[in-house]
């Protein structure tokens, strides 16, 4: 037998803080992802995140990396204006969709189309978490929130938007990948698809963009393990897993 | 450099250039847009960027971005992008991050005209957005002002940690006159490296954050009186004004911005004919020289507003200014025009005969 592993935290991770985050909520895992990815590529001495407003805004507490709150929305403009500024810097967003794809759509657009080599983490729970389950952009039809207490109805709401496939179709992004944190197998792949985004900027290959399928237990009035099973077979088939661009 | 003729809005580009300002974010909106054209053309000169936003609120925000770096940045709006950028202001208020504001002011309000107005008084003054804060507002009145205040509000920035806006209407901004730009000593950007982002192991390995929101009351609580301990010591040392021949006046004209500059005209005119007349002129907005209208000698009857303002909006603040001690009548034209040099003579004259003065 070869040597014994020992598990251990990344260094990157703040273990001494305890998160806000609700049981069974997958934060816990999307931080832990970008934690690894950075400590593999030894760019914690020169990664700058952008934390949203949402579930996430207090993200800067529990990673130790240099970190800017950005008004609700506007996350990718700030880190624009990082890279711009400091182009030899890593910079990231971390956004939920509420924050990305509704209040900002317009910011994520304009910054995946000039490319500048940043990394998009978006966290997509169909739902608004921070402010109590009220219906996002990604809110699947039929789903209940409290703002669609019957169900989302596409005459009045329209349709969910699916992030990947609209953004897949500018040129400017260099990769795009939607990944699921429900299973070992999907978060596997969601280590490999975070991983890539960041060494693509270390690299100067341009934008990446990963959505992560994220469960929302409270909101959603489910238990984790149910919130799991939920997201397999009715968020899966509407946001289909997969690369939707890769140029990098 | 030595004197050359330029448009306002260049020279404050340039002024901003040599003032160490290497990135720029802007969206164009009329009547600025000589700005942003010139930092396009002249910043890669420099090793520097300009990066045009999707809209104001992405400008502000890039700023935001930039600024947290430590670096020097700016960006340039007129009235109706100014008010897209305030959401971001507050934050960055808040956040404590220095920066470069130039609203070139338009008539409005709604998308109004392109013409010059001075109806984004209240907005400047007040910050602009939601919360307990002020930004500095400079006033220039000439265009070697709008050069030496464009670098002043830099180092004002730098020195407050606050967003400090140049607000000039849109008569400063497109009108030429000769001006020298000399470069502003600047410190390096590593020298913000206990509090601005990327500088990691300039700071000993660890972490900066910035951030706005403050969960814990306690702690709001204090950052807001921080903030205004701040404002407390920039009120009692950046006000600035002018007084012209306010010793024997009887009437005092008070403007600023390019009503100033017709004022000053028909002052000289009034005076050339034996009228007690003279003017005090705020350079910063905020915080208002207060000081030049409570040690107004006791020769002065009463005060003379001139705005191009439909709702003279400076007035409420030299009435406070001057203890409401003296009547105040008001002067102006808008929607795109100025006061004549003869409105206000003609102004001027009507009020003195009712004083009984000259």
């Amino acid at each position: 037998m070869s040597e014994t592993q020992v598990f251990d935290l990344p260094k990157v991770w703040n273990a001494d803080v305890h998160t806000h985050y609700c049981p069974g909520c997958t934060h816990g895992v999307a931080h832990r992802l970008v934690c690894e990815a950075i400590e593999e590529l030894g760019i914690q001495s020169r990664t700058i995140g952008i934390a949203p407003v949402g579930c996430a805004v207090l993200m800067h507490q529990y990673l130790d990396l240099d970190f800017i709150e950005a008004a609700h929305g506007r996350a990718p403009a700030v880190a624009s204006g990082i890279k711009a500024v400091r182009p030899d810097k890593i910079v990231f967003t971390y956004q939920g969709d509420g924050d990305l794809a509704s209040i900002g759509m317009g910011e994520i657009v304009h910054t995946m189309n000039r490319s500048l080599p940043l990394t998009v983490v978006f966290i997509n729970n169909a739902i608004y978490g921070m402010t109590g389950g009220q219906m996002a952009p990604t809110t699947l039809l039929g789903q209940k929130s409290t703002t669609s207490p019957a169900g989302r109805d596409a005459k009045t709401n329209g349709y969910p938007i699916r992030m990947c496939e609209m953004l897949a179709t500018l040129a400017g992004p260099a990769y795009i990948e939607r990944v699921a944190l429900t299973q070992p197998k999907y978060i596997i792949k969601a280590r490999q698809a975070i991983l890539r985004a960041f060494k693509n900027q270390v690299e100067g290959k341009g934008m990446s963009f990963v959505e992560l399928l994220s469960t929302c237990p409270t909101n959603w009035g489910m238990r984790p393990t149910d919130a799991c099973k939920w997201l397999e077979e009715n968020m899966m088939p509407y946001y289909p897993l997969g690369v939707f661009k890769d140029f990098a | 450099m030595a004197r050359t003729l330029m448009k306002g809005t260049e020279a404050i580009a340039e002024a901003a250039i040599q003032a160490g300002c290497k990135y720029f974010f802007g969206y164009p909106i009329t009547p600025q847009n000589e700005i942003p054209e010139y930092m396009s053309a002249h910043l890669p000169k420099v090793g520097g960027t300009y990066l045009q936003a999707e809209s104001e609120i992405a400008s502000i925000n890039m700023v935001m971005g930039g600024a947290s770096t430590g670096y020097r940045v700016m960006t340039t709006s007129s009235s109706p992008g100014i008010s897209l950028m305030s959401e971001g202001i507050s934050y960055i208020a808040m956040a404590e991050l220095p920066c470069v504001i130039i609203n070139i002011s338009r008539g409005g309000p709604g998308l109004g005209n392109i013409l010059p107005a001075q109806g984004d008084y209240r907005q400047a003054t007040s910050g602009g957005g939601h919360g307990d804060y002020n930004i500095v507002v400079l006033a220039p009145g000439n265009l070697q002002e709008a050069v030496n205040f464009t670098q002043d509000a830099f180092d004002l920035s730098q020195k407050y940690r606050t967003p400090v806006l140049v607000l000039a209407d849109g008569f400063m901004g497109q009108m030429m006159e000769a001006v020298e730009i000399s470069p502003r000593r600047t410190e390096a950007p590593s020298s913000n490296a206990d509090w601005a982002l990327g500088w990691w192991d300039e700071r000993g390995g660890r972490h900066a954050t910035i951030y706005s929101m403050q969960l814990d009351p306690d702690a709001l609580e204090a950052h807001d009186t921080h903030l205004q301990e701040k404002y407390a010591r920039i009120r009692a040392s950046e006000a600035r004004f002018e007084a012209l021949m306010v010793d024997d006046a009887e009437l005092v004209l008070t403007a600023y911005g390019t009503t100033s500059r017709v004022c000053r005209s028909a002052i000289g005119n009034l005076r050339a004919e034996g009228y007690k007349v003279g003017m005090i002129r705020p350079l910063t907005l905020w915080p208002f020289p207060s000081a030049g209208y409570a040690d107004l000698p006791k020769s002065v009857k009463g005060i003379l507003d001139v705005e191009m303002s439909a709702a003279f909006q400076m007035l409420d603040d030299v009435r406070l200014a001057s203890l409401c001690d003296l009547p105040i009548a008001t002067t102006g034209r808008w929607g795109g025009f100025s006061p004549s040099v003869r409105q206000i003579e003609d102004k001027c004259k009507e009020l003195l005969k009712k004083q009984g003065g000259a």
